[in-house]
This record gives structure tokens, C-alpha cells and sequence, in this order.
């Protein structure tokens, strides 16, 4: 914080702060992160923090019946694995429901029946009775297992195929390159009249952009709606759509993308701007040839957050895009999954992750650009 | 694979468009109005036209998306708001009076306050200190980009994350939730959060203020970064305590930059609804403004008139901090 | 002929008028210098032939044609600014052939102006860095090819040298200097708060002050006829030291009376009606030399501060009647110390005396 306070004591205390700050902040995602690696079933009955050790587990499991008995030296046995297929290490096992514990892996159990039951580490079991085991169901082995730590790439398997978030992936794409674009396009050429070009009202409209800046989406949703279906109706198109999502994302992300654009080009050197001019260069030169290559940084901020902020949203699309598997982007069906698999974690884990991996490249690549923007954005503007 | 590759043709295409527009345009102008090889009087007065012409040919597309996408729909609202469901029975305020008298709408507008008090101060000043901690530690990067990273992440991806954090198994069971773990590792009794009157608000909060903090630390960090090293020197000389330095020197100077933040954050508050619609729809008393205006928007097929009603208060929320901004943005142009 | 004529050029932001009617004739190959303290308006007049300003009022010719009209790359002319406006993302013989691309010259034309330009300043081995890969004078080198790459009529320089430091602007200048008279057919107008630059450049100087015009005259006519005080006090340094005093005796020779002891008999002409009026007193530091003599005195006051710089002394004094200290510049060292008394006197011709609204008396 200060030079004095880098020898204080108080350093030892800055750090443990900062690093409790730390975890507080990514525990949540990387806690996200484990479960949508782990086995579904470990899942829900342990905690993600648990992944990295063994897990025990109490089960039960039901011996074959009596059809499965073999005559063994005068004895009848049934054989098996409690496992049945699965893996893990038996630590104990009883034989009824209250007492799942009652005997070490290895032990021999005596049945009320008379028959005992024994089950090994690796999950083989036998029952053995002197007389022949009556017809009726099979016995039930309780046990407890400890499971080594598992991790799958099952989950994102079944959101991406099955959950349809494949589809979505593609779907949140499309929305997102074009509305990221088409806005840049515009912004740049009214921000260079804004910041660089005299004419009556300007200040005017500058104040109208730093105005529109704040609106709430909520305004433009239900005027926007009913415009949509009058042109769909109009024109027998589903007012639904792509392009429309495409325009919207474009109106709502032009005030910012001018003020951001006209702050960071009206800091550029005058000089330069007039030096071009004295050049002979048209005001179209100017901005092609001077103002838009110097203006990269800003142009790339306003990119990253209006990508952001279109992968991102969810009432946008909820409003002008339909809920078919070609329309639903992916944060919409993160809601769906949320409503109709609420408490399947396997599944949201995966699906959240796959939603917030494209934002999380984007923004560990392109920090940089990400915090230059915010500052041009706040600190000067305001 | 088909779609993209119509996405594809479609930035293309409207790459083309636009900057056909610009180019055709200006080329259209000076043939109209042209200056080259004119008498000197008519070459001015044709330079004149051309250059109080031009500006609006760069300005058009944009003003039409604003007025399309903000401006007209900010007047319809007004306009729907004094209408019945449909939008064609002029009902005069009747929507306004409803809105007072229902309870649900009280509920939104209490929790809305709740949410304006709580996240934006919480999440600025958590920022504030945040960055004066990690100013100059040797991981301090490090730190600020994780505290950053939830930035990127959508309101509804953070809800799943926080959903999965106040997980709630019946008593007994093994909680998968790490905040009911912890409870019941101290020996509490787990809760289901979310469904706790009052509380669950701010347990909602919560999920906006992570998402916030990063938000204000960057900003706020590089205010702090742009205090005069010699005031604060001057302050070590005057015997100050690094505690007194940071509330009494440094905070001051940076006061304008706090008072931003604050308010971008609270834009962001009054529109939340992601977060709301993922976490509880509205349920056991977390409904928003936000939220209940979409709710209204399509609930029973859509009653426009109470939807548009709702977005108006919204929008009346916002004024002041409108106002506020468009001085501050004058005041600096005039410093230009 | 390039030929730049003002004629009552005036410029206003909104109702604040910041340039009052200038008029100026600037002759074709001349190199003219205005200089004047910040804020004189002498950039907003040298943008207004730039035409990156427009002209509120009056009439600008450049070449004997009005262009109050003309865009700046019609004029003819090519401009030097202070920040060197180099584009930062293009090469240094990208910066030099941008204005000729804009014009759409042949391609070997551009290579070939371009080349000849980085030859005159040395740029050549440069030529495909990025500004940003030179130091301060290359940079303003490269600034200066570019103008000269557009073969301007009209040079215009916006205080290019006020970026450099102390040795490099004496450099430079000296470049400049060379600069203009290998181009004796380019008209150079030059920019400048300094009046070391304006003096050693200009063939004639612009004084401004406040929008208008103070005086326009070769270096040395302004040093030794200043026609106001304004300029008395701006050209020259340290500045010409300002008494007030009485006319006592009118006629061919005049007589004042300073407030600071003595009289003084100069040979400036006064009429009659003159007599008992108050006058400024006007003389350089350096004009100044210490009597002995108890009679042959101008002036006398009470040294307070000795600055000693080895080549010359500078001897601050108290005297009566002004409220400023006198400067007294001295050849070499200078056996005084504080409190003393010093008498001064000069020869009568370099003696000035204006009138009490700060014009000249001749």
C-alpha cells in the first residue's frame, strides 16, 4: 500500500488477507470445476472438496437368490462381487440394516439363518449354508467402500450431446461474432464525427450518448417486441430471429461503444489529426488511415466487452430469439437445465462450465485490453 | 455448422455494407458538391455544403440504431404504460395505481432498495481495499486477475456456481454444499439458504457484489495508482500511520473515481434479473423490478401496460444518475 | 509569386474576438518570425494560413489568390508542428509519402522525393523505423522532410524547436536556419515564444501582443527602435530597464527628469506642449556603464542582488521613483557588494523614451 508499510510486520497480515480474498473469490468456480469432472454419483454424496481423497461410501447390494447356489463340499454357495463390475475397497459389511458396520472385510458373519457370509477387500463375497438356501430373494450384503478419486469427462459428454448444449455452443456464436462486429462498425465512424468533426449539435448528441448510456434494457424490451412482431406479421416472417437479435445487441451496445470510442479518439494528438489534413487527406482518409489503426486499443476493449456481454446475456435472448434447439443460446438453457435438472450438479456443473469457458479464455488472453477499456470508459468519462 | 456459416456471410455482408455506405456516400456527396476544379466562390460554397453535410453521414446509421433500438422505445413506454395489456385501451394511470396497491410489486421495490444499499456499497469498498492490499505485493497481478475473473462470467453461470454453493441437505446427510459444510463442521444446522425470508436476499447479493468487486478494484486501482507519490510522501514526513495515509490522503484524492464506480454499479443493480431468474424466479420474496417486469411481460400471454409501467420505474430510478452523468460529461467537453 | 498577404484578418470564438485585424505583407522567399508571450494569438494566426482555423474577418492571399476558403493541403503549403504530429504506426518513409499517396503521385516520384528529403537531413539509414524508434531530433527531422517531401510555397513552423533540449534546439536552429536559405523561393513563416529563435532566423519579426500587431521590423530594428514599450520589454534579455520621468526641457534635444536622481538630455525632438509631461524612461542592461564621477551620473541607486556569471555581472539595484529593481549587465566581474551605491551612466543615443501610453518618442 505504502513504502513505509512494506518492512511493517503488518506485511505478514496483508498477504494472509489477500490470499483468504483470493480463495474466497475462485473457491466457488474451481469448486464448479471438480464436481462437472466427477463421477455423478460421487457427486451427491460428497462434497467437491473431498475429490482428491478417497471417499467411503456406505451400499448395499443383493445376492443372487437361491437359483445362483452351487453344492460345494456338502454346502451350498452363492458367489459374487458386491461390486458388479464396479471398483473400490470393501472396509466392513454387515448384514442388516442397522449394523452395516459390524464386521471387518475378510471377517465371517454368521446369518440367523445359520449360513455365513464373509466378504474380501475386493468386493468377493460368499455365502454358505449347510443346508440348501430356500427359493425368495437374495440376501442383502451391506458394506462400506472407499472409492478412489474419479474423474470423468462423462458429464460434458451427456450436456454437450444429449442436454443440446452442443447445439447451443454453436447457437451463442452466432449471436455473439455479428453483434460484436456490426456495432464496431458503426460506433467508429459516429464516434470520429463526434470527436473530430464540427458541426451543429454535437455537443448535444454527445450528452444524448452519455444519456442513452444508462437506460435500462428493461425499456426497450416491450416496444421492441411488439415492433418485431408487427414486422413479422407484416412480412410473414417469424419475428424471431437471428438478425433481429443481431440489430438489438447493436442498439443496446452503441452508446457505450461511441463514448468509449469518442473519449479514446478525441485524446488523440490534435496535431496528428491536422497534420493528415494539411497532408490533403479527406475526412474519410483521416479516419481510415490515421484514426482507426491508432484507435486499436480502444477498438479492441469495446470488442471484449461486447462480446462478454452478449455471450453472456440472457434477457436479450430470451425476448427476441425463440426457444427451439436452433435458437436457444446457451445461458437459456443453462436456465432451462437449472428448471427442469435442479438438483442433478452432474449436469449443471458441465453445463455452467461449458457457458463460462469461451468468457474465461477471452478474458485471461485479453485482460489487458479489458482493463484499458474500463478505465477510458470510468475514470475519464465518469 | 450451416448457421455459422450464415452468421459468417452475414458479418461479411454487413461489413460490406457499411462500409459501402460510408464510401458511396462521401463519394456521392462530392459529386454533388463538388469542389475540385470549380470557379473559386462556387468550389467554397461547395466545400461549405459538403463539410455541414458529411458529419451527418458519418452520425446517420448510428442515430438510426439509437433511436430505433433507445430513444423510441423509452417514449412508447411512457405511452404503453397509460394502456391496457394489449397496448389499444388508453387506461390513464390505472397501471400506476395497481403497481401501488399490489404486493408483490411493494416486495420488488423493497428488495430493490435493499439491493441499491447493499451490493454497490459492499462491492465498492471491497474493491477499494482489495486493490490498496495487493498494490504492492509481489503476486498482487496474480491476485487481481482471479479477484477479476468473475467479470467474464455470465449472472447465470454465477448463479449455477453460487446455486452449488448453498446447496442444502436435509440434517444428517453429507452436505455437498460448502457453505452448509462449514456450518455443519462447527456443529450448526445446514439451511437452505435460498428459501430464508429476508436473508435470502442478501444471499443473492452476494453472487452480484463477486461478480462486482473485480470490477471496482481495477478502477479503483488505478486511481489509487494515480495519487501523487509526493502527497503521500509528504504525509510519511508528516508522521502519518499507513492507516491514516490510505483514509486520509489517498481516498480523498480519488473521491470522483469512487463516486463512478458506485454508480456504474448501481446501474447494473437496477437492472439485475439474471441473477433473480436463475436463482428463486421471484420466489420466497426476492422478487426485483427487473424480474417482475419480465414476468409481466409474458405472464398470461403478456400484460404490456403493467410490464411498461414496471420499466418506467426503472427508468425513473436511473434519471438522476443520468443527469449526473451527462453534467459531469459536459463539464469535462468544456475543459477541453 | 507566393506572396502572403493578411489583410485585416480577424478571428473570434463566438463573441471573444482573439485576433484584432492584422494586417501583414509577406514577401515572396522571406522569412518571417512571430513571436510574442502565450496566449498573443501568434499560433491561432499562423493556423488561420494553415487553414486549420477559420478566418472570422479580412482576407487571406497566399500567391495573390484569396484562399480564406481553400482547404489547408490546397494552399500550397506544408507545416512544422511543435509535437512533430509524426503517425505513430507508419514508418518514417511511410510519414513522408503519405501527403504525395494522398495525391496520388506516380510511385517513383514519391520514392524519389522522399529519398531526396532523407538525404538532405540525414534520414536515410531511418527510413523504415517507426517513430517511436527515434530520438527527439530525428524526429523533428523527420517532421521537417515530411513538409519538405509536399515541395511547399508557404513553410510554416509551429514552434518546432520548444520539445528539444537546450543543446539540440541551438542545433537544430542552426539547421533551420540553413534550411531556409536552400530554399530561397519557399516562403518560411515561423512560430515562437522565443526571441533567441526569432532573432537569429528572421528576416523580419512579428511582435504580437493580445491579438494585434505590436511591431514588424528586421532583428536589429527592433532591438534598437522598439516602437513601444511592449516591445521594448520583450525583445532583449534581460529586459530594458523602465523609469518614469519628466520632460524638463523640449526642443531638438529633450530633457527628463528621473524620479531616480538625475537628468538626462537625449536626442529625441519634443514640441513645446510636451514640457512637464510624464514620460517612460527607457534603457537596455547592457547600455549601462559604472561612473566614478560624482556629476556625470544618469542614474543611482542601491545594489540588492550581484548575480555574477562569470562572462557578465548583473547588478540588481533599488532606485527611487520605481518599485522594480534596475539591471545593470556588466562586462566580466565586478568588484561590488550589497548596499552599495551605484552610478551609472550611458551614452544619450541609446537612450529610449516613450510616451505615457507606451509609444515611442523619435
Amino acid at each position: 500500500m505504502i513504502a513505509a508499510s512494506r518492512r511493517s510486520p503488518l506485511t505478514f497480515v496483508v498477504h494472509l488477507t489477500v490470499l483468504a480474498l483470493v480463495l474466497l473469490w475462485t473457491l466457488p468456480t474451481a469448486g464448479l470445476l471438480i464436481s462437472s469432472l466427477r463421477d455423478k454419483d460421487q457427486i451427491s454424496v460428497s462434497g467437491w472438496w473431498t475429490a482428491l481423497v478417497a471417499s467411503r461410501e456406505n451400499a448395499v447390494f443383493r445376492a443372487p437368490g437361491a437359483e445362483a447356489q452351487v453344492e460345494e463340499n456338502g454346502r451350498y454357495v452363492i458367489r459374487g462381487n458386491v461390486f458388479d463390475g464396479g471398483t473400490g475397497t470393501v472396509s466392513a459389511f454387515g448384514d442388516s440394516v442397522q449394523t452395516p458396520t459390524e464386521f471387518k472385510a475378510g471377517e465371517t458373519a454368521t446369518l440367523p439363518t445359520g449360513a455365513t457370509m464373509s466378504v474380501a477387500e475386493n468386493g468377493d463375497f460368499t455365502i454358505s449354508s449347510p443346508q440348501p438356501i430356500p427359493e425368495g430373494r437374495g440376501e442383502r450384503i451391506f458394506y462400506t467402500r472407499s472409492v478412489p478419486p474419479q474423474f470423468t469427462l462423462d458429464n460434458y459428454r451427456e450436456v454437450l450431446s444429449a442436454q443440446g448444449l452442443g447445439r447451443s455452443f454453436i447457437n451463442s456464436l452466432t449471436v455473439a461474432i455479428p453483434s460484436t462486429i456490426i456495432p464496431i462498425l458503426i460506433a467508429a465512424f459516429a464516434a470520429y464525427a463526434l470527436a473530430w468533426m464540427k458541426f451543429p449539435g454535437r455537443a448535444l448528441l454527445i450528452a444524448l450518448v452519455v444519456g442513452l448510456l444508462v437506460v435500462p434494457l428493461q425499456m426497450s424490451l416491450i416496444p421492441l417486441l411488439r415492433f418485431y412482431n408487427d414486422i413479422g406479421s407484416q412480412f410473414g416472417v417469424s419475428p424471431k430471429g437471428y438478425l433481429g437479435i443481431w440489430l438489438a445487441h447493436t442498439g443496446f451496445g452503441l452508446p457505450l461503444a461511441i463514448y468509449l470510442l469518442r473519449n479514446y479518439m478525441a485524446g488523440l494528438p490534435k496535431e496528428i489529426i491536422e497534420s493528415a489534413r494539411v497532408d490533403g487527406a479527406s475526412d474519410f482518409d483521416i479516419f481510415v488511415k490515421i484514426v482507426l489503426p491508432l484507435s486499436f486499443p480502444a477498438l479492441a476493449s469495446f470488442a471484449i466487452f461486447q462480446f462478454l456481454w452478449t455471450w453472456n446475456d440472457l434477457l436479450v435472448a430470451l425476448v427476441f430469439l425463440g426457444s427451439g434447439n436452433d435458437q436457444l443460446v446457451l445461458t437459456g438453457r443453462l436456465v432451462n437445465l437449472l428448471g427442469s435438472r435442479g438438483s442433478d450438479w452432474e449436469i449443471l456443473t458441465a453445463a455452467a462450465f461449458v457457458t463460462i469457458v469461451v468468457p474465461l479464455i477471452v478474458f485471461f488472453s485479453l485482460q489487458r485490453f479489458l482493463v484499458r477499456g474500463l478505465l477510458a470508459g470510468s475514470v475519464k468519462g465518469g | 455448422m450451416q448457421q455459422l456459416l450464415f452468421a459468417l456471410v452475414t458479418i461479411i455482408a454487413g461489413v460490406i455494407g457499411c462500409v459501402a455506405y460510408f464510401v458511396a456516400s462521401n463519394w456521392l456527396l462530392d459529386r454533388i458538391f463538388p469542389s475540385k476544379g470549380r470557379a473559386g466562390a462556387i468550389a467554397s460554397r461547395n466545400l461549405r455544403i459538403a463539410n455541414m453535410v458529411r458529419p451527418w453521414l458519418f452520425l446517420t446509421p448510428a442515430l438510426i440504431a439509437l433511436t430505433l433500438y433507445l430513444v423510441y422505445p423509452v417514449i412508447e413506454s411512457v405511452w404503453l404504460s397509460l394502456h391496457g395489456r394489449d397496448g389499444q385501451q388508453f387506461v390513464g394511470l390505472n397501471n400506476y395505481r395497481w403497481m401501488i396497491d399490489d404486493g408483490e410489486f411493494r416486495q420488488s421495490i423493497f428488495n430493490n432498495f435493499l439491493w441499491l444499499l447493499i451490493v454497490p456499497a459492499t462491492a465498492t469498498f471491497l474493491g477499494l481495499i482489495i486493490a490498496a492490499l495487493t498494490d504492492r505485493l509481489w503476486w498482487g497481478n496474480i491476485a487481481r486477475s482471479l479477484i477479476f475473473m468473475p467479470m467474464a462470467i455470465s449472472f447465470v453461470g454465477a448463479s449455477v456456481i453460487w446455486k452449488f454453493v448453498y446447496d442444502y441437505r436435509p440434517e444428517g446427510a453429507q452436505q455437498i454444499g460448502i457453505l452448509n459444510a462449514i456450518v455443519t463442521f462447527f456443529g450448526g444446522a445446514p439451511e437452505a439458504w435460498i428459501t430464508l425470508p429476508f436473508w435470502n436476499n442478501i444471499f443473492l447479493m452476494v453472487i452480484l457484489i463477486w461478480i462486482q468487486t473485480g470490477f471496482a478494484m481495477v478502477i479503483l486501482g488505478a486511481a489509487l495508482r494515480g495519487v501523487p507519490e509526493e502527497t503521500i510522501e509528504a504525509a510519511v514526513l508528516d508522521g502519518a500511520s499507513p492507516l491514516q495515509i490510505f483514509f486520509k490522503i489517498m481516498v480523498p484524492q480519488i473521491w470522483s473515481t469512487i463516486a463512478v464506480v458506485w454508480t456504474t454499479i448501481t446501474i447494473v443493480v437496477l437492472k439485475v434479473f439474471d441473477i433473480v431468474l436463475a436463482m428463486t424466479n421471484g420466489q420466497w420474496s426476492t422478487q426485483v423490478l427487473a424480474n417482475l417486469m419480465f414476468d409481466w411481460m409474458f405472464r398470461g400471454g403478456g400484460d404490456f401496460g403493467r410490464g411498461a409501467a414496471i420499466a418506467i420505474v426503472i427508468m425513473v430510478l436511473v434519471v438522476p444518475i443520468m443527469i449526473w452523468n451527462i453534467r459531469n460529461a459536459a463539464k469535462e467537453m468544456e475543459g477541453r | 509569386m507566393t506572396a502572403v498577404r493578411l489583410k485585416s484578418i480577424e478571428k473570434s470564438y463566438g463573441t471573444v474576438k482573439v485576433i484584432h485585424g492584422i494586417d501583414l505583407e509577406i514577401e515572396d522567399g522571406e522569412f518571417i518570425v512571430f513571436v510574442g508571450p502565450s496566449g498573443c494569438g501568434k499560433s491561432t494566426l499562423l493556423r488561420m494560413i494553415a487553414g486549420l482555423e477559420d478566418i472570422s474577418g479580412g482576407t487571406l492571399e497566399i500567391g495573390g489568390e484569396v484562399v480564406n476558403d481553400v482547404p489547408p493541403s490546397k494552399r500550397g503549403i506544408a507545416m512544422v508542428f511543435q509535437s512533430y504530429a509524426l503517425y505513430p504506426h507508419m514508418t518514417v518513409y511511410d510519414n513522408m509519402a503519405f501527403g504525395m499517396r494522398i495525391a496520388k503521385e506516380p510511385k517513383q516520384e514519391i520514392d524519389r522525393r522522399v529519398r531526396e528529403a532523407a538525404d538532405i537531413l540525414q534520414l536515410t539509414d531511418y527510413l523504415h523505423r517507426l517513430p517511436k524508434a527515434l530520438s527527439g531530433g530525428q524526429r523533428q527531422r523527420v517532421a521537417i522532410g515530411r513538409a519538405i517531401c509536399r515541395d511547399p510555397k508557404v513553410f510554416l513552423f509551429d514552434e518546432p524547436l520548444s520539445n528539444l533540449d537546450a543543446a539540440l534546439r541551438a542545433a537544430t536552429r542552426i539547421e533551420i536556419a540553413k534550411l531556409g536559405e536552400s530554399m530561397p523561393g519557399t516562403t518560411m513563416i515561423y512560430v515562437t515564444h522565443d526571441q533567441v529563435e526569432a532573432m537569429t532566423l528572421a528576416d523580419r519579426i512579428v511582435v504580437l501582443c493580445q491579438g494585434r500587431i505590436e511591431q514588424v521590423g528586421a532583428p536589429l530594428e527592433l532591438y534598437e527602435r522598439p516602437a513601444n514599450l511592449f516591445v521594448a520589454k520583450f525583445i532583449g534579455s534581460p529586459a530594458m530597464n523602465i523609469l518614469p520621468a519628466k520632460i524638463v526641457v523640449t526642443g531638438a534635444k529633450t530633457t527628463v527628469a528621473l524620479s531616480a536622481g538625475a537628468e538626462a538630455t537625449l536626442p529625441i525632438p519634443t514640441p513645446e506642449s510636451a514640457k512637464g509631461s510624464s514620460v517612460h524612461f527607457g534603457v537596455r542592461p547592457e547600455d549601462l556603464t559604472v561612473t566614478t564621477g560624482a556629476t556625470q551620473f544618469i542614474i543611482e541607486g542601491t545594489i540588492s542582488i550581484i548575480e555574477a556569471l562569470g562572462e557578465v555581472t548583473l547588478l540588481y539595484a533599488d532606485v527611487a521613483g520605481s518599485t522594480e529593481p534596475l539591471i545593470a549587465k556588466l562586462p566580466g566581474n565586478q568588484p561590488f557588494k550589497r548596499g552599495d551605491t551605484l552610478r551609472l551612466t550611458t551614452d544619450p543615443a541609446r537612450l529610449h523614451l516613450f510616451d505615457a501610453d507606451g509609444k515611442a518618442m523619435r
